[in-house]
């Protein structure tokens, strides 16, 4: 087994603490407080889009009888 | 009225100035904001492009996202080396500078908070793989597997090749917990992370163990020892560290599923419980 350090950081790294980390402003669309216009977006579905297509580690296991 | 305003993080005033040439998303400068005693670091960006609108439209474009992730990271990144900044998360865009005081002034105590817990802290982020299978398989080119000469032969294979999995799949998921209970016990704190999709990683290998761990940067040489120790002599698997990050995973707003390291989809593994009563049981045999 080895250690692996990489110099140049993965896009999936990234997102892994860009999209689920990271603090929080408000919800999920615009929002209006008081005189501030706040612009947020739901990455949820993009993300989810993406696990959905994480293949399940036993589909070689299930495929038997 | 010319731009919006990126916020990258939120950190306590600067005592060495920024990088001149700190550039943003958009290409735009990053720039401190003070108020109240705190730093919002902003940049200026383009309504066509960061407008609720278009910013969902964009967000689905991997490529828009990839550039946008590094040039947010690169500005928290230069941060980290001066303070210790609060990341915020990706694309989080407000009208104008009088927004960003606002947002301020609405949550400084808890940025204070925050801040004050993660003061001298990064995160390291540890990633265990199972390689691609080949110690039990032989690859087929080399070694064709013999035709099964019958039914009860085809079932053996079969068999066998099932328990070498289930094998490797055990060593993985013993080696990932141990090794996760060390570094944990080891950081200030820890999170998991979903296990990366190799569609999209574009990694060898099954991603069985992906965790954040928050430590001083005082720790972090002993940390960063522990992970290089952990290649025992596990074969067929593989660890990763990255990092050091600012505390992305650890700013209070992700305390959601802290499932288990490895194997969510693990057979056997007891169903979820079902709510009682809520859905009538469908007949068991007609």
């Amino acid at each position: 087994m080895t250690v692996v350090e990489r110099r140049e950081i993965a896009l999936v790294d990234l997102l892994d603490r860009l999209l689920a980390g990271g603090v929080v402003i408000t919800g999920d669309i615009t929002l209006r407080i008081a005189d501030v216009d706040l612009v947020r977006i739901d990455l949820n579905a993009l993300i989810s889009s993406v696990n959905a297509q994480v293949p399940s580690p036993f589909e070689h296991l299930e495929e038997q009888p | 009225m010319s731009g919006l305003r990126y916020v990258y993080a939120v950190c306590r005033p600067l005592e060495a100035p920024l990088q001149v040439q700190l550039t943003g998303v958009a290409g735009a400068p990053a720039k401190p904001l003070h108020h109240h005693g705190l730093v919002a670091v902003v940049s200026e960006v383009p309504e066509r492009d960061f407008a609720e609108e278009p910013l969902r439209a964009h967000l689905e474009d991997l490529d828009w996202l990839a550039a946008t992730a590094r040039a947010h990271q690169g500005v928290v990144d230069a941060l980290t080396v001066v303070t210790t900044p609060l990341p915020l998360r990706l694309a989080t865009v407000f009208r104008d500078d009088s927004g960003v005081r606002s947002m301020i002034e609405a949550r400084e105590d808890h940025f204070r908070a925050t801040l004050d817990r993660l003061e001298g802290r990064v995160e390291w982020g540890v990633k265990v793989y199972m390689e691609p299978e080949r110690s039990e398989q032989p690859a087929p080119a080399a070694q064709p597997v013999p035709k099964a000469a019958s039914g009860r032969e085809y079932l053996r294979q079969r068999r066998q090749q099932t328990r070498a999995s289930e094998d490797m799949w055990q060593k993985a998921e013993t080696f990932a917990t141990r090794l996760h209970g060390k570094l944990a016990a080891f950081a200030e704190d820890s999170r998991l992370h979903t296990p990366q999709n190799p569609a999209l990683s574009g990694v060898e290998g099954r991603n069985v163990l992906n965790a954040s761990y928050l430590v001083t940067r005082r720790a972090s040489e002993k940390f960063v020892e522990l992970v290089d120790r952990a290649k025992d002599d596990v074969p067929g698997l593989r660890v990763e560290l990255t990092g050091p990050w600012a505390a992305y995973s650890f700013t209070g707003e992700t305390p959601e599923e802290p499932g288990e390291p490895v194997g969510q989809d693990v057979p056997g593994e007891p169903e979820k419980p079902g709510e009682p009563g809520a859905r009538e049981e469908p007949g068991k045999k007609a």
